[in-house]
């Protein structure tokens, strides 16, 4: 259950880029979170509420996307959707394969209300 | 992929690294900035700041991690008689309550520093750092951090170490790489610990644990070994060493070691600290 440090990292992160452009309300924080990221896209909307409690962030909605696991075949060159605990090729079967998406934990936009 | 760092900035993400921090306006009018930045980006400023110091010292900082009991404890009090005076150990120890593992390496002669997590599952920069503060790097060659036992939290934080190590008891089972993928993914060596046992075990093949490793395409060496009859053991004290020289070739190169694998954020480079909050400009002797 490291969620919750991760979102009150995140309500750090945003509440300072709405201070930067002089805002003091966020709307939408919109993360890529893959399956492979080790952290929990349920789990981190039940957590975020505890965590921005009294920011800039109180009111945000939190938009989390989750890119596929896939992965890049080191013998065949192949690009396949795979599982999260078998990063075989899906078309050859080699296991040297390279992550090309799955482990994305990233705070990918903002959106704040502004004065003007 | 990037072809530099081999980060996970995909042709699907790329534009928003190009026009990062950008503010533009949503179609309705809000303000919107596109930020692209690791999630714990706070703990990762803080672990590199942690990976310039061991580096500054020359210190190896090696990251345990494994399910409660399956011997990193051991493995470490075993691992600081093997070596003897050959190189200088220090140890941090993480666990939700007690000192009782510091007291077990201390009484080996090692200095250990406890961190008490309290309810913490995992520890993060921040808690290693002010551990690195009690103790004495520059009379240090290897940096043990016994991360707290989980297969699951500790995975997520850069602590500024250099290596991962991930330990799996045979008493655990041989599918928990297949279990616990993000943990095992990111191992720099597999130690299969307690292998005494095999011999009144018939339901752990340590075959099939190497197996489930390779299905999460990582191709770390795995060790089998017992720190009770320290069977094999000379294989992963000599795994220490081959490291050790690594490092320190790296350092001579002006380059600096990471594990092979880390989470996601840490791979996002020249944006790591664009929205940091402050300098963390202290300096250490």
């Amino acid at each position: 259950m490291h969620e919750l440090a991760v979102c009150q990292s995140i309500v750090d992160q945003v509440s300072h880029i709405a201070a930067e452009h002089h805002s003091s309300f966020v709307e939408k924080i919109y993360l890529q979170i893959g399956p492979l990221s080790g952290v929990e896209p349920g789990l981190l909307q039940s957590a975020f509420p505890i965590a921005c409690v009294n920011t800039a962030a109180e009111k945000a909605e939190l938009v989390i996307n989750t890119l596929p696991i896939r992965v890049r075949c080191k013998s065949c060159g192949a690009e396949t959707e795979v599982s999260a605990n078998r990063l075989l090729c899906g078309k050859c079967g080699d296991w040297q394969t390279t992550l090309i998406s799955g482990n994305e934990m990233l705070l990918e936009r903002v959106e704040l209300q502004t004065e003007h | 992929m990037c072809d530099t760092c081999g980060c996970n900035i995909t042709p699907g993400n790329k534009h928003l690294i190009e026009i990062k921090g950008k503010l533009s306006k949503t179609s309705d009018g809000r303000a919107a900035v596109d930020v692209l930045q690791g999630l714990l980006s706070e703990n990762d400023h803080q672990a590199q700041h942690n990976r310039e110091h061991f580096d500054k010292h020359q210190v190896l900082a090696i990251n345990l991690m494994s399910s409660p009991g399956s011997g990193k404890t051991a493995l470490l009090e075993a691992t600081i008689e093997a070596l003897g005076e050959q190189l200088n150990i220090g140890v941090i120890e993480g666990d939700l309550e007690t000192e009782n593992d510091a007291q077990r390496i201390r009484a080996k002669g090692v200095p250990a520093i406890q961190i008490a997590t309290g309810s913490a599952c995992h520890l993060d920069a921040h808690m290693v750092h002010s551990a690195v503060h009690q103790l004495d790097l520059s009379k240090l060659d290897i940096l043990f951090i016994e991360n707290v036992g989980n297969l699951v939290c500790p995975a997520s934080f850069d602590l500024g170490h250099h290596r991962n190590i991930t330990l799996l008891s045979v008493t655990e089972g041989d599918d928990k790489p297949a279990k616990y993928p993000v943990m095992f993914r990111a191992a720099d060596a597999m130690l299969i610990t307690k292998a005494d046992l095999l011999a009144v075990l018939d339901d752990f093949n340590s075959a099939d644990a190497v197996q489930n490793l390779r299905n999460l395409a990582n191709p770390a060496p795995v060790m089998e070994l017992s720190a009770k009859t320290r069977q094999s053991f000379d294989k992963w004290i000599s795994w220490l060493d081959d490291e050790l020289q690594h490092y320190r070739q790296h350092l001579a190169r002006g380059e600096q070691l990471r594990p092979k694998l880390q989470p996601d954020g840490h791979n996002i480079h020249n944006n790591q600290h664009v929205h940091h909050a402050h300098p963390h400009d202290h300096k250490h002797d």
